[in-house]
């Protein structure tokens, strides 16, 4: 009975309050006789509810439909909204006005002390010398991958100097590329073009490559090690592979084959592996620091430097995938192998120097 | 009154387990914000969520593909190879994209939530209360190969009773180390979170409903002023008592409000109202109790629930 009397009022209260979308006003006939605490809401009520709607336009992404005295006043009304709330919390009983309260004070907080700028702003950052800035921070554990890779390279090279036996062990499963074929087999590798399909076969080459360098990169979480090995059993079989043509005099020209996409593909290699080794060690050795400040600082130092690296992937998977199939010279192929090498490395050595600050 | 007692107490047990995930931040503002840790449960399923979410995507690009292929008829087009190529290129890219990029994309975004995550109500945020930036949000998301697919990749083996190598089993172990790893710290963190200095809480969302006090003038019972509670009558419920009778009167359910106007009258020793005269009754009380409450509160007395006894006069 008495739920027929009260329940339409009810719903129709709340879908008014639902679809309305702005303030329905405060019943003040009877605002001198509320609670106090009642009172202190329905004076502030209006600034909150107007909040609430900023923050919701802001978590939906429009922020051009903000006004500017929107903008400019949504701090203004966050604090209004944090003083409220801490007199709420030692005045008022009312606990559906504190949890709203609340909830408000948090999603406020986190669009207040979202991303200050955005996600374009934060990437032209990245490009001026963020990433290379990265990089540098690391410079410790990119020397070590680099010792390790040229370590793998020798010793692959080495194995197989001294019983070709080690190139199948290292580089299984080739048909052509292996310790029987002729010299014109393996020169017809390096200069026969696979023929069509180069834009795909470059973007298959870059989605494998760049998945192997983020697994690079995660295994580091396993205190590095995993990295290590990763790096040095493939350049081992770098190293065997180089051997394996250097045997039949065609060195110069696998190097070639090899530099014109390698050299920025295995700088990326490098650089993913630097970053898992850095995060590692941040997490076996944290120093001064807890594990989880030193493994945070790491992380996201690694994170920049990992999406360089994917982009540098893409660089080579177009280098390999339709460069080394087009041109067909060996000194044109080293030439831009080296013109590559030395952008990247004049990029890393001097981008954002001056600059410091953000990204 | 089993029920509503048990009812209570599996409310509190609720709270004390609800407070074992809840962490406290101070703003520069000097607000204590307090967050609330997602369940581990909640973040396998906001996970599913996105997987089967780019699932979808991925069908929904197969039909476009065939559609696209069938409308140029095939057999006679001269830039098939092309577009084969084309298409073959967006599928790399749109895998990798997929795969690495769409939990990182939308949680770089104002919410810091992918869509599974928003559904299930949770969030990225930065552990203690720092700004989430992009290098945390990558960070965390580079590190799910490790954490979800090759865990899964070793699930298999264990099915093979007769081809259960020890490297196997010794790599499926290791890497299990990873898949589980969000299970061994009490902030829930998986390695992603661990090297990004993120966690993952709940995002309340509440609409905010009328004052009580404001809703029983608006509705205006006429006989309200009829009610007087003596201070006797009004001490011997607390804050906890306080705000069921809120929640109660908030639901509105006429034989929930009877049952506690009857505890309520059997405990201060009046007679239990019933039909229209419920609400009202209940109403009074809580308006009345609130009062007294808050005065107490005003004056720095608490008295969190009926037991406490003590620093209430």
């Amino acid at each position: 009975m008495s739920e027929a009397a009260t329940g339409p009022r009810r719903l129709w209260n709340g879908l008014k309050e639902r679809f309305s979308g702005t303030v329905p006003p405060p019943p003040d006939a009877g605002i001198a006789q509320v609670l106090r605490s009642d009172r202190f809401r329905l004076l502030r009520e209006g600034d909150w509810r107007r909040l609430d709607t900023i923050v919701t336009r802001l978590e939906k992404g429009q922020v051009r439909r903000l006004s500017d005295e929107d903008v400019l006043e949504m701090p203004v009304l966050y604090r209004q909204l944090v003083s409220g709330l801490s007199v709420a919390r030692e005045t008022s009983l009312d606990a559906a006005t504190l949890q709203w309260l609340e909830a408000l004070a948090q999603r406020a907080w986190f669009q207040i002390h979202g991303p200050q700028i955005t996600l374009s702003g934060w990437l032209g950052g990245f490009f001026r010398g963020g990433w290379s800035r990265a990089v540098r921070a690391i410079h410790i554990d990119i020397w070590i991958a680099l010792a390790l890779m040229v370590a793998g390279t020798v010793v692959g090279w080495m194995l197989c100097a001294h019983d070709p036996a080690w190139y199948d062990t290292l580089v299984p499963g080739e048909f052509i590329r292996n310790t029987s074929a002729t010299r014109e087999q393996l020169h017809d590798t390096l200069f026969k073009s696979e023929g069509e399909m180069l834009g795909a076969f470059a973007a298959y080459l870059f989605s494998h490559n760049a998945q192997v360098a983020i697994l690079c990169f995660a295994l580091g979480f396993a205190m590095g090690l995993p990295t290590l090995m990763l790096l040095v059993q493939n350049t081992g079989q770098l190293g065997a592979f180089v051997w394996l043509y250097a045997q039949k005099g065609l060195m110069v020209e696998c190097i070639g084959w090899l530099s014109i996409h390698g050299t920025t593909e295995l700088f990326a290699i490098l650089l993913a592996g630097g970053a898992g080794l850095h995060v590692g060690r941040s997490i076996a050795f944290p120093g001064a620091r807890s594990v989880l400040e030193s493994a945070a600082a790491a992380g996201q130092r690694a994170a920049v430097v990992m999406l360089g690296v994917v982009l540098m992937l893409v660089v080579a998977g177009l280098l390999e995938g339709i460069g080394r199939q087009t041109v067909n010279d060996t000194v044109a192929r080293l030439l831009i192998g080296g013109v590559m090498l030395t952008f990247w490395t004049g990029y890393f050595a001097l981008a954002g120097r001056r600059g410091g600050g953000a990204a | 009154m089993s029920g509503p007692r048990s009812t209570a107490a599996a409310r509190r047990q609720y709270q004390t387990r609800r407070a074992r995930r809840e962490r406290q931040v101070v703003t520069p503002e000097g607000l204590t914000l307090t967050f609330t840790l997602a369940t581990r449960g909640a973040r396998v399923a906001a996970l599913l969520l996105d997987v089967f979410l780019v699932f979808l995507v991925l069908i929904g690009f197969a039909i476009a593909v065939g559609t696209i292929a069938n409308f140029l008829d095939v057999s006679k087009s001269p830039v098939l190879r092309e577009l084969q190529e084309v298409f073959l290129i967006l599928l790399f890219a749109g895998l990798f994209l997929l795969r690495y990029g769409w939990l990182l994309w939308f949680e770089l975004g104002p919410r810091g939530a992918s869509p599974g995550k928003r559904m299930l109500g949770i969030r990225v945020a930065a552990r203690g209360g720092g700004r989430l930036t992009p290098d945390m949000v990558i960070a965390r998301n580079l590190l799910r190969d490790l954490e979800v697919v090759f865990p899964l990749a070793f699930v298999p083996a264990l099915f093979q009773p007769d081809d259960q190598s020890p490297l196997a089993l010794a790599l499926g172990a290791w890497f299990a180390i990873f898949a589980l790893f969000a299970l061994t710290n009490r902030d829930n963190l998986r390695p992603g979170d661990l090297i990004a200095g993120t966690w993952v809480v709940e995002t309340p969302r509440r609409r905010l409903v009328q004052t009580m006090s404001a809703a029983t003038h608006a509705q205006s019972h006429p006989n309200q002023t009829a009610y007087a509670f003596s201070d006797e009558d009004l001490a011997v419920y607390g804050e906890f008592e306080l705000q069921t009778l809120e929640r109660v009167l908030r639901s509105a359910q006429q034989g929930q409000m009877e049952a506690v106007a009857q505890s309520i009258c059997a405990k201060i020793g009046w007679n239990a109202p019933s039909g229209y005269e419920v609400q009202p009754f209940l109403d009074a009380y809580y308006t009345q109790l609130r009062a007294r409450l808050e005065r107490g509160l005003r004056l720095g007395q608490r008295k969190s629930d009926k037991f406490d006894a003590g620093r209430n006069a």
